[in-house]
């Protein structure tokens, strides 16, 4: 049995543990130990892989022993295993969090298991090689998310429900017609082999196009301008836990999409469709900020700053220089880590201030200075305060940025993360500094919640790691870049037999 | 609850507990059948939830459900989990994850007997099928009531 089993653990093990934890549906604790021990689980193979990957260069599984390009194959180049690990991260966190926070009703309707099958989709979704797989993987995580998002049946969840679905099926069908346009060009759907394939083309306008359907579609999902709203709509409905998931990785799903495909496939006419990202990239960052500015509700605003953080990640697509993907890796590492706990500590700031409204919270930081404490790490990270995780992240950004002269874009990044800086300040004085307004119903005296604090304090200190060790982090990032911008590795371990 | 389908039909009811075994083993053999030929377990998962569909019909939903004994998202866990374990056993022989085996079993009287991981994860959808759809239809039946 040689290692190349591990690039099926992190979709497997959750598969598996989700039926288990299917046949135990009536029973709350093993569901919840299953929940441990299956994130778990992934996090280990996560990091196995992410080592095995950064040792050995790129490892390919050719699923059911069918060679490439004819069947499926999975691979784990250094970006796929870097958003595995942060995909189990957070799944990690998000099943501790979930013990002291989600209610047994949601429980009983199957929150673990579908839990699990979310991260099974995103797992997969970063590992696959295929781009028609890559399309299950988008329908599987969607399934799940779906039904996470309406559990508990709310007004607001459905309302915010049917512009999801409905956003996201249309991005489904436009990938879905990319896919049939692009295989009856090349006639195959293994992306490395389309990305060599591409190149005999004679049509580049027909490719081009394609390309623009796949960026549409991708851009949906990953939640960028114009096709954005869905996300502040739907985000702040469902409870803490699946909020958090879904605003670390899903969005960031469609980035990776957007890298893989415009790293590998589509380079040839770079002028054009890495200028049309540029301009969505910039859009997507402005709108997202002022939309967070204009808003008085912790979650809401937390997703508007989604928006606008991927912004930053499309940009360092759009410049295609190796110091920008370097950054946009970077940016990516550290934005999943501190989304989700952001989220995570919004419900801490509901269970302890009885509010998600800014006008009803207050005085947090007299009675929780600890709490205040955790918010100000990943807050003053998101806006790019040294020497948080976020400040090296925009600091290489930016630094691509006027290496390429794209003045504008860099202009907006800045003022951009400014902005950021006085929305988390906002949230601050409003719910931590302020005096606590009169409460209109007395909140039952929250019992001391040690998982909570446990979760978000370790995120947290992942936050000021990957500040303070931002050496290490940035050479994982830049092997990272290298392998995006010689798409000839990926195709050559790929095509070249699949022997590791 | 079930006034509409008060006209309870003493033909049909005779009728299901003769049929609804037959319906079932028919749906064995689909799904067995489904490797070479026409079959499978998707078609025999669907005749099998249709059987215990027929039950729910011919008497009523307490009796469909008890044929059942568990809750039909269990099996619809069950069916996932054996789909899902049928990547492994590859593993061991040290070849590439999810790639068929293939074992044959000599029976004194019946001769040889080929098994599969391809045929567990058959029984695998097979499950997931029956599961899936009885909880449609038993959801439907219990917002009825």
């Amino acid at each position: 049995m040689d290692m190349s089993v591990l690039i099926a653990l992190p979709v497997i093990i959750p598969l598996i543990v989700g039926a288990l934890s299917l046949v135990v549906l009536k029973n709350h604790g093993a569901q919840r130990l299953l929940g441990i021990l299956g994130t778990g689980a992934v996090l280990i193979a996560a990091i196995l892989l992410l080592w095995q990957t950064r040792l050995n260069g790129i490892k390919v599984l050719e699923v059911g022993s069918w060679p490439a390009p004819f069947g499926i194959v999975l691979v784990s180049d250094l970006l796929g295993a870097i958003m595995v690990l942060l995909a189990a991260i957070t799944g990690f966190a998000t099943a501790i969090y979930s013990l002291k926070t989600v209610r047994k009703r949601f429980e009983r309707f199957g929150y673990y298991p579908l839990l699990h099958l979310l991260l099974a989709g995103v797992n997969g979704a970063f590992l696959t090689g295929d781009i028609f797989n890559l399309y299950v993987w988008f329908e599987v995580l969607l399934v799940a998310s779906f039904a996470l998002l309406i559990q508990g049946g709310e007004r607001a969840q459905m309302e915010g429900a049917i512009k999801y679905v409905t956003l996201n099926l249309l991005s489904s069908a436009l990938f879905l017609t990319a896919i049939g346009l692009l295989y009856g060009m090349v006639g195959s759907l293994n992306m490395a082999d389309i990305a060599v394939r591409l190149t005999a083309v004679e049509d580049p306008k027909m490719v081009t196009l394609i390309a623009m359907l796949f960026l549409i579609a991708f851009s949906i999902k990953a939640a960028a301008f114009p096709l954005f709203f869905w996300l502040p709509a739907s985000y702040h409905t469902p409870q803490v836990a699946v909020s958090a998931i879904f605003a670390g990785l899903l969005t960031k799903v469609g980035v990776y999409a957007l890298y893989r495909v415009f790293s590998l496939m589509f380079t040839a006419e770079v002028d054009f469709t890495h200028q049309v990202i540029l301009w969505m990239a910039v859009f997507t960052m402005l709108t997202g900020v002022l939309g967070a500015a204009s808003q008085f509700e912790v979650r809401r605003i937390l997703s508007f700053h989604i928006v606008s953080q991927i912004g930053y990640m499309m940009l360092a697509l759009a410049l295609f220089t190796p110091l920008a993907l370097i950054g946009g890796v970077f940016y990516i590492m550290h934005h999943i880590i501190v989304k989700a706990n952001l989220f995570f500590i919004a419900g801490m700031m509901y269970r302890l201030g009885g509010s998600f409204e800014l006008k009803e919270l207050g005085g947090l930081y007299k009675k929780h200075p600890g709490l205040a404490v955790l918010f100000l790490i990943p807050a003053f990270s998101l806006a790019g305060v040294p020497p948080l995780s976020g400040f090296f992240a925009k600091f290489i950004l930016i630094k691509a940025g006027v290496e390429a002269e794209a003045w504008w874009a860099v202009a907006v990044a800045l003022f951009v993360g400014l902005f950021t800086l006085f929305s988390m300040i906002k949230i601050w004085n409003e719910a931590f500094w302020k005096k606590a307004p009169e409460p209109a119903i007395e909140i039952p005296a929250p019992v001391r919640n040690k998982a909570l604090y446990w979760t978000t304090g370790i995120l947290a200190s992942m936050t000021i790691a990957i500040g303070l060790f931002a050496q290490p982090i940035y050479v994982l990032a830049e092997m990272a870049a290298n392998q995006l911008l010689n798409p000839q590795l990926y195709i050559d371990a790929v095509l070249g037999g699949g022997k590791l | 609850m079930s006034r509409q389908f008060n006209m309870r039909s003493l033909i049909l009811s005779t009728g299901t507990t003769i049929i609804l075994p037959l319906l079932l083993l028919f749906s064995l053999f689909l799904l067995l059948r489904g490797h070479n030929e026409p079959g499978g377990g998707f078609i025999g998962g669907l005749v099998a939830a249709a059987a215990i569909a027929l039950k729910l019909f011919a008497d009523d939903y307490p009796s469909a459900k008890s044929l059942l004994r568990v809750h039909p998202l269990q099996i619809v866990g069950v069916g996932l989990a054996i789909a899902a374990l049928s990547s492994l056993p590859s593993l061991f022989v040290g070849e590439n994850f999810f790639t068929a085996q293939w074992w044959t079993l000599y029976l004194p009287i019946f001769g040889p007997l080929k098994l599969s991981t391809p045929l567990f994860f058959d029984i695998g959808v097979y499950l997931c099928v029956i599961g899936t759809v009885l909880t449609a239809i038993f959801t439907l039946v219990e917002a009825e009531h």
